[in-house]
């Protein structure tokens, strides 16, 4: 599955040996992060935020296990052993912020490396598999970071909860005892509490197992690359290790540097005020947002106000928020461009700063502002734009967009020139 | 008599094996899906008695119903008239003020406090909050606003906020549930 000049792994000391033969583990790691497996040389600072999605994974889930030792999932105690946690706990605050910032930090990471596979077209033919199991993760992430939301049992939390279960409400026929089912009632409370905590336990372990599957599918084709021109010969390639570790581990200390930060002097700036006020079941906080991460998706939500012929406003609503991310397990079919890399297609280039990437941050911004005019007009227009692109835009494009010339091959990108595109017949 | 109509015992003991296993299953996946429910301790909590004696018209009160929030309103004669006085087929959820309330008792709202659109609390039932331009309540997590009589008039929400069952125990006692 690597390339045929992959370096072989030879272990020369007796017990290596004897490992490599009862349980090649060591023959795994070398050729899936070693020596043994060849990458692209010609990556950027882009291709480093896979790692560092998985150190934020990590992350996550360390500190998010410190966490649930100090945490009781009990609508009567768990504001406070959040609080006891920051305040009496040695280093309690450490891991509690470590835990909240490392959410906003994974999710950062992640909208940059969603962001490079749209740019440079990682979706595409081959990958498409490794695109695929990426949204599985992103959904996933999405389910962990809403459920570990809940458990502080803030305002925020139980009003969050409440709003996100009433999506469930809004399915015909099933909505309603599916929403009571999902709660454990009729509305969030102790049952809903602990379910949450439970199942957001679990869904990290689930991520872990789906990232690799997403490692295993990449290895097979082995990672794109700015050009997206595929790899040729080994001038084009580089050994995983020690060049990209080397490289991601530049990126490891930039990032530590950055948490560090947040996590030591910003440790709130992310998080809403009123998420420290205990849960109030009678009063709803005037002005309900989700996590900054959410807002795209929520201005999608409340971008519906009108029946939709005979769909409800609320269900459609649902429905398209549901759909702004669905729709991107169809990307590497709606992209009929053969040409990988943004780089080289001028048209697409000009629609996805000049349109998709806007769209996106006008819905950011309404997702987080009040639920009022002209917001919820302008994030119709935007989510509107946002799903044109996906469904009109990019068929289109890509059936009638001239690409610009693409390099022979990733060792000419680079060196300006490659004997072997001398000895090549001219294309 | 397997050699004559073609089913070997094996067979036999293949399909009679699957289909245990399969029925036991399901009947694993039973108890796993229905512990999710509602608990008995959750659903006994079913009924709530709200005095309203200090009511005066014009004010509103939340109860507590199920863990959920009940508005318990005495309109004024005004807002009355202000619900009767709607086009009843230009309603998204058409329903009379006469339908939401009971008979002798019209100026006796009760609904629940619960949004119809995602379960917020809408604002309009405590003193001086914003009750939006139908001068009944307001949900400020997306902008749903209700007339007088509680029915949804602008907004996502697809339902008037829902009138719980309930009975007059007396003239000044309500039961909820």
């Amino acid at each position: 599955m690597s390339f045929p000049w992959a370096n072989e792994y030879t272990p020369s000391h007796p017990f290596m040996k004897w490992m490599d033969e009862k349980l090649p583990l060591p023959r795994l790691v070398y050729n899936s992060v070693g020596s043994g497996y060849p990458v692209p040389r010609n990556l950027n600072y882009f291709w480093n935020f896979g790692f560092l999605a998985l150190i934020c994974l990590v992350i996550q889930i360390v500190t998010g296990i410190v966490m649930a030792m100090h945490y009781a999932a009990n609508t009567a105690v768990a504001f406070d052993t959040i609080e006891m946690t920051v305040r009496d706990v040695n280093w309690g605050w450490l891991f509690r912020y470590g835990h909240a910032n490392g959410a906003s930090a994974f999710f950062v990471v992640i909208y940059i490396h969603i962001f490079r596979g749209f740019y440079y077209g990682s979706y595409k033919a081959p990958r498409e598999m490794v695109w695929l199991l990426g949204v599985v993760i992103f959904l996933l992430m999405m389910a962990t970071a809403f459920m570990g939301y809940v458990l502080p049992w803030g305002q925020m939390s139980f009003w969050g909860a409440k709003v996100i279960t009433g999506l469930f409400g809004a399915i015909p026929f099933v909505g309603e005892p599916l929403q009571q089912w999902l709660l454990g009632g009729f509305a969030p409370d102790n049952a809903a509490l602990n379910r949450f905590f439970s199942l957001h336990y679990l869904l990290p372990f689930v991520i872990v197992g789906v990232v690799i599957l997403h490692i295993w599918a990449l290895h097979i084709p082995g990672s794109s690359n700015p050009t997206g021109v595929e790899v040729k010969s080994e001038s084009d390639t580089v050994p995983f290790y020690p060049y990209y570790i080397a490289k991601d581990g530049w990126a490891v200390g930039a990032f530590a540097i950055l948490f560090a930060a947040a996590v030591f002097f910003f440790p709130n700036a992310l998080g809403h005020p009123d998420n420290y006020i205990p849960a109030n079941p009678m009063s709803t906080p005037a002005h309900i947002v989700p996590e900054w991460y959410f807002w795209p998706f929520y201005a999608i939500l409340r971008a519906f106000t009108q029946d939709f012929f005979f769909i409800p406003a609320k269900l459609m609503g649902v429905l398209a928020m549901f759909g702004a991310i669905l729709v991107w397990f169809f990307l590497p079919w709606l992209d009929k461009s053969p040409v990988r890399s943004g780089s080289y297609r001028p048209t697409y280039k000009k629609f996805f700063w000049f349109g998709l990437i806007p769209a996106m941050a006008v819905l950011f911004y309404c997702g987080g502002a009040a639920a009022t005019e002209p917001y919820v007009m302008i994030s119709q227009l935007a989510a509107l734009y946002y799903f044109a692109h996906f469904l009109i835009i990019l068929p289109v494009v890509s059936a009638i967009e001239k690409p610009l010339p693409l390099p022979y091959s990733i060792t000419e990108a680079v060196l300006g020139k490659d004997e072997g595109a001398e000895l090549a017949p001219a294309a | 008599m397997a050699e004559e109509d073609g089913v070997r015992r094996r067979d036999f003991i293949n399909i009679a094996a699957v289909s245990a296993a399969g029925v036991a299953g399901v009947g694993v996946v039973i108890p796993l899906v229905s512990q999710m429910s509602a608990s008995a301790d959750v659903l006994a909590a079913s009924s709530t008695e709200v005095d309203i004696s200090a009511i005066q018209p014009g004010q509103a009160i939340k109860a507590v119903f199920r863990k959920q929030p009940v508005f318990v309103r005495n309109l004024t004669v005004k807002e009355i008239e202000e619900a009767n006085k709607v086009d009843i087929s230009s309603l998204r959820d058409p329903q009379t003020l006469a339908e939401r309330t009971k008979e002798g008792k019209e100026n006796w709202l009760i609904t629940m406090g619960v949004c119809t659109h995602l379960g917020c609390v809408p604002l309009g039932a405590g003193e001086g909050e914003n009750r939006g331009e139908f001068g009944g309540y307001f949900c400020p997590c997306h902008g749903s606003a209700y007339d007088t009589a509680a029915r949804i008039r602008k907004g996502p929400a697809p339902k008037n906020l829902e009138v719980p069952a309930y009975e007059f125990t007396t003239d000044t006692v309500v039961k909820i549930g």
